[in-house]
């Protein structure tokens, strides 16, 4: 049984939810990165998604877009980062999961990248850029090795398409809990509750939700329907302020991830 | 590899060949489906077909002349050369067909608001007239760097009630232009649609742009017939992204007589990050929505571009491209900075028309390949646009005349 599909069956013989922290891989470094993955476990995080930084980020708000262009430009590869997570994986139990450009997969070649990937120890993938209608022979080589692949459903997805989205999914499904870019909002949209519930009457794969979550309460608003929550740019944010001492990145963005998993705890004052 | 190339393209699923289709974020999907279905009747209705030639016609200028450039001729020493005058049409360039013709669809849409990308400022510019002329609202995205250059079209924009948006991402040309114009999409494309400005993008988009441009290239066929009184030996036409490539070649695509020449940016030198010429030079990649030959570095990541010419400067181009040069359909060269500029100044002094740095590229092609064709044969150029915007880098490069 693959990591990630373990990681739910347990969490949900328990009643437990997941945290899925993002972070962008290379930001500040590779070496703080590789520290990172140990800590974000300890802090509570299920499934730590790791972004591969990539020229054209379209889907991506400001602070991913400045982030993955600061990896760059510090020469980060994807080679670099599968030996960061090849270094911490024997004394990992958190899955992995690389959020990557269907861009750079292609050009590194699918098999190659899948392999080398799952070499490192990745367990699945979420490719941001790749709609079901090109993902069919990407996802049977990603079965193929085992892993999974999340792809997403936004509001502005039928449900008779966010259906055949749901049933191409493997692991969980991402869904997105607003339209547009990745970045840190105020508050939840209104239809969230709805829309998981929809998309529980025809899927029954663990449902994350991603793209506006950046608070504590947030996180526990979100998991009173849903299976996880993904944070991405309120700790990349936090990841960017450090870069002149990356030692500190490490203790910053561990905390702030204890924080968020303290939305972990359903609260019941708040129900 | 190498099939015939046919003009019944792209496929269901928006494939040219081994190129096309749609990788895009789901996000999109909605906007782009609800295009492609909605282009698909526009394009069986005759009232909307009506609409857009009417508009072609009475408010761009069309058809617009083919010329023949006596005195280039001369110069050159060969094949007696026609120049498709697309620097003639209302807003001194190509872009303006497509730009009318997505706004109009935008209207059919019910969508009250049209972005663009622009690099040159000539497809921002197009876009903007559109929106004016159709009472739509209109955002134009541009990198801070190609506003430098192109300063006059910028100030256009503004005049016909355009908000130029500049962008500071990345190389601040077109290829962030137009990542920024994607995100603004996923964000408003309820209300909102988005006027691609060359036959890139996830499909339908290269379709569509393909064939608000064959406009050139139909006018173009019947115009050869009609005054040289056969079909041209060779058509050459500069490709960055490739509409206006597209638009004069695919109505030749069965004539198989009439050979065709793409002419990309050679840059500075054949060097990673000093040239344009994604045909020439690129592999086959994934970008801004489509697969195609795309300029990248072993890892996928974008290679940084340089062209004289703003325009040209595009680290992908359109995928039907892709399907022509594979099939062997369309051969693809490409024409260095300053050979550019030299026929510039010999279009100008011999000719009196002061083209776009762009369309230059073609220029100095057809200068190049005419002195070999015997004097009998003829080239069309498409001379894409014409130049006054290039001004002020023409003079910075070549000094005060």
């Amino acid at each position: 049984m693959n990591r990630i599909d373990r990681i739910f069956r347990d969490l949900r013989a328990q009643g437990g939810k997941a945290l899925l922290p993002f972070l962008t891989a290379g930001d500040p470094d590779v070496t703080t990165t590789a520290a990172l993955l140990p800590a974000m476990q300890q802090a509570g995080a299920a499934i730590c998604e790791l972004g591969i930084p990539f020229s054209d980020p379209i889907a991506d708000g400001p602070v991913i877009q400045e982030s993955m262009h600061f990896a760059l430009t510090r020469g980060v590869r994807p080679a670099d980062i599968f030996q960061a997570v090849a270094s911490q994986r024997a004394a990992l139990s958190m899955g992995v999961v690389a959020m990557v450009s269907f861009s750079i997969v292609h050009r590194m070649g699918v098999g190659s990248f899948i392999q080398q990937a799952r070499a490192a120890g990745f367990d699945g993938f979420i490719f941001p850029d790749l709609p079901l209608e090109e993902s069919h022979d990407v996802r049977a080589q990603v079965a193929q090795a085992g892993l999974t692949c999340s792809l997403l459903i936004s509001p502005s997805t039928p449900l008779a398409r966010a259906e055949q989205i749901a049933r191409a999914c493997t692991g969980f499904i991402y869904l997105m809990a607003r339209a547009g870019l990745t970045g840190e909002r105020a508050s939840l949209p209104v239809d969230l509750t709805d829309r998981i519930a929809r998309l529980r009457q025809v899927s029954d794969l663990p449902i994350a939700v991603g793209f506006g979550i950046s608070t504590p309460q947030q996180v526990r608003q979100v998991l009173q329907a849903a299976d996880a929550a993904i944070v991405g740019s309120a700790i990349v944010r936090r990841l960017t302020s450090c870069r002149q001492q990356p030692a500190q990145a490490v203790s910053e963005v561990t905390s702030f991830v204890q924080q968020l998993a303290d939305g972990l705890v359903q609260d019941t004052a708040h129900k | 590899m190498s099939t015939s190339a046919s003009s019944a393209v792209p496929d269901v699923r928006g494939y040219f060949g081994a190129f096309g289709g749609t990788y895009i974020p789901e996000a999109l999907f909605a906007a782009v489906s609800q295009l492609a279905v909605e282009y698909e009747k526009a394009r069986r209705d005759p009232e909307f077909q009506q609409r857009f030639a009417w508009l072609l016609e009475h408010y761009v200028g069309r058809p617009t002349p083919l010329y023949f450039a006596a005195r280039l001729t001369a110069q050159a020493g060969g094949a007696r050369i026609y120049l498709k005058r697309e620097d003639l049409a209302h807003t001194g360039a190509h872009k303006i067909n497509n730009a009318l013709g997505q706004a109009l669809l935008t209207l059919r849409m019910g969508k009250r608001r049209v972005i663009a990308e622009t690099g040159a400022g000539q497809h921002g510019v197009a876009t903007a007239t559109a929106a004016a002329v159709l009472g739509l609202e209109c955002d134009v995205f541009m990198g801070s760097e190609d506003m430098r250059r192109q300063r006059p079209n910028v100030l256009r924009m503004g005049l016909l009630g355009t908000r130029v948006v500049p962008v500071e991402s990345g190389s601040r040309t077109l290829k962030d232009a137009t990542n920024a114009a994607m995100r603004d999409w996923m964000e408003s494309s309820d209300h909102t649609h988005y006027i691609i400005g060359s036959v890139v993008g996830p499909h339908p988009f290269p379709m569509v742009v393909r064939d608000f441009q064959s406009v050139i290239g139909r006018e173009c066929r019947q115009q050869c017939l009609a005054q040289i009184g056969k079909l041209p030996d060779m058509v050459l036409a500069c490709v960055g992204g490739g509409s206006n490539a597209a638009g004069i070649f695919y109505p030749f695509v069965g004539d198989t007589s009439v050979k065709m020449m793409g002419i990309e940016a050679g840059g500075r030198s054949s060097q990673y990050g000093e040239h344009a010429s994604s045909l020439c030079q690129g592999k086959p990649g994934v970008l801004h929505g489509s697969r195609s030959y795309i300029l990248q570095d072993d890892d996928g990541q974008t290679a940084p571009v340089h062209s004289i010419s703003a325009g040209l400067d595009y680290p992908g181009v359109g995928p039907e491209h892709a399907y022509w040069k594979d099939t062997g359909r369309v051969q693809y060269v490409s024409i260095t900075d300053k050979e550019a500029l030299e026929a510039f100044s010999t279009l100008t002094r011999q000719e009196g028309i002061i083209p776009a740095l762009e369309s230059s590229h073609a220029i100095a092609q057809a200068l190049k390949i005419a002195p070999t064709l015997p004097k009998d044969a003829t080239i069309v150029v498409n001379l894409s646009g014409r130049g006054d915007k290039d001004m002020d880098e023409v003079i910075r490069l070549l000094g005060k005349p």
